[in-house]
């Protein structure tokens, strides 16, 4: 089971996720939220988590960021990170991909598309 | 030097809000809704209005602001669709759900139109709502207004988009650009 973190400046999309993951098949343990990079970093240090799931666009440190800086640590750099954000260029999906993103899911999205993505990691 | 601008049309935004709105409402919220013909607004009013009016700026070679607006109740009906949870009333949940629903409408709006004219950066929806209000526009250019109907209830999705001043004086040109949004005035209740 892995623990997982929830990356949104929105409260909706943190909790329609955990809806999503928690009516799923996927064996999850604790899920966490964050609404921005900054308090994802204070989440990563307080949890052991085993697979983020993060938007772009947030105050204070965006996904990108966040993602480059989970992906340099020496902690943390094996986290497997799915970006879910409504950033649909090539460009931007991209960029992530040579970061470090596992995954990218753009918004709107539907439960079934969520799963598919997640499935490799368990 | 000359050189040819790429350009956004009516029809282009028209079309991308379209698409994006009804991708948004079927697939996040399981709602039909019904796209009406385009309306452009130049006029300054200023009228008494209620309701939810989200908004969400963008930024790059072009830029300017989208927005969505619909009746408070119209708010906690989308609300309770996105999240599953019933809404009667507006609060900090339903305030927090228009501005993502915005936020995708006008982020997917947004990528379409990159692919005519580069890069654009999205704000963070700022949602304003009450009764009897009044608004000001303080705009130059058009605003271009998509009205939807979902059941009993309009929504409004709107877009006002030029070039970049900042980026065409790096090329020589020049041009002004006052930001302003329009609140349509059929918002009542």
């Amino acid at each position: 089971m892995l623990d997982i973190l929830i990356v949104d400046d929105s409260a909706a999309i943190r909790k329609i996720l955990q809806r999503v993951l928690r009516q799923s098949e996927i064996p999850i343990g604790n899920i966490f939220e964050a609404a921005d990079g900054n308090e994802a970093i204070a989440a990563l240090k307080a949890q052991h988590i085993g697979l983020m799931l993060s938007d772009i666009n947030m105050p204070n440190m965006n996904g990108l960021e966040l993602l480059s800086h989970v992906k340099s640590s020496e902690s943390w750099k094996n986290v497997p990170v799915v970006m879910v954000s409504t950033e649909g260029s090539q460009a931007k999906v991209l960029e992530a991909v040579q970061l470090g993103a596992a995954g990218y899911v753009r918004k709107p999205f539907n439960a079934d598309e969520i799963k598919e993505k997640l499935a490799k990691f368990f | 030097m000359t050189h040819t601008d790429p350009v956004i049309s009516h029809q282009d935004i028209v079309a991308a809000i379209r698409a994006s709105t009804a991708d948004v409402f079927a697939t996040m919220l399981g709602l039909e809704i019904t796209a009406e013909d385009m309306q452009t607004e130049p006029a300054v009013t200023a009228a008494p209005s209620s309701g939810v009016v989200s908004l969400i700026g963008l930024a790059g070679n072009w830029c300017g602001t989208g927005s969505l607006a619909c009746t408070l109740a119209f708010a906690c009906r989308m609300a309770t669709h996105l999240v599953a949870t019933p809404y009667d009333s507006v609060n900090e949940d339903v305030l927090d759900a228009a501005g993502e629903i915005t936020n995708m409408i006008i982020g997917n709006v947004k990528t379409v139109l990159e692919e005519k004219v580069g890069p654009m950066g999205l704000s963070s929806p700022t949602v304003i709502y009450g009764r009897n209000f009044q608004t000001r526009s303080a705009r130059i250019h058009e605003w271009i207004i998509v009205p939807f109907t979902c059941g009993e209830e309009r929504l409004f999705v709107q877009m006002c988009l030029a070039p970049n001043p900042d980026s065409r004086s790096r090329n020589g040109n020049k041009g002004t650009l006052r930001a302003g949004f329009q609140v349509p005035q059929v918002l009542t209740g």
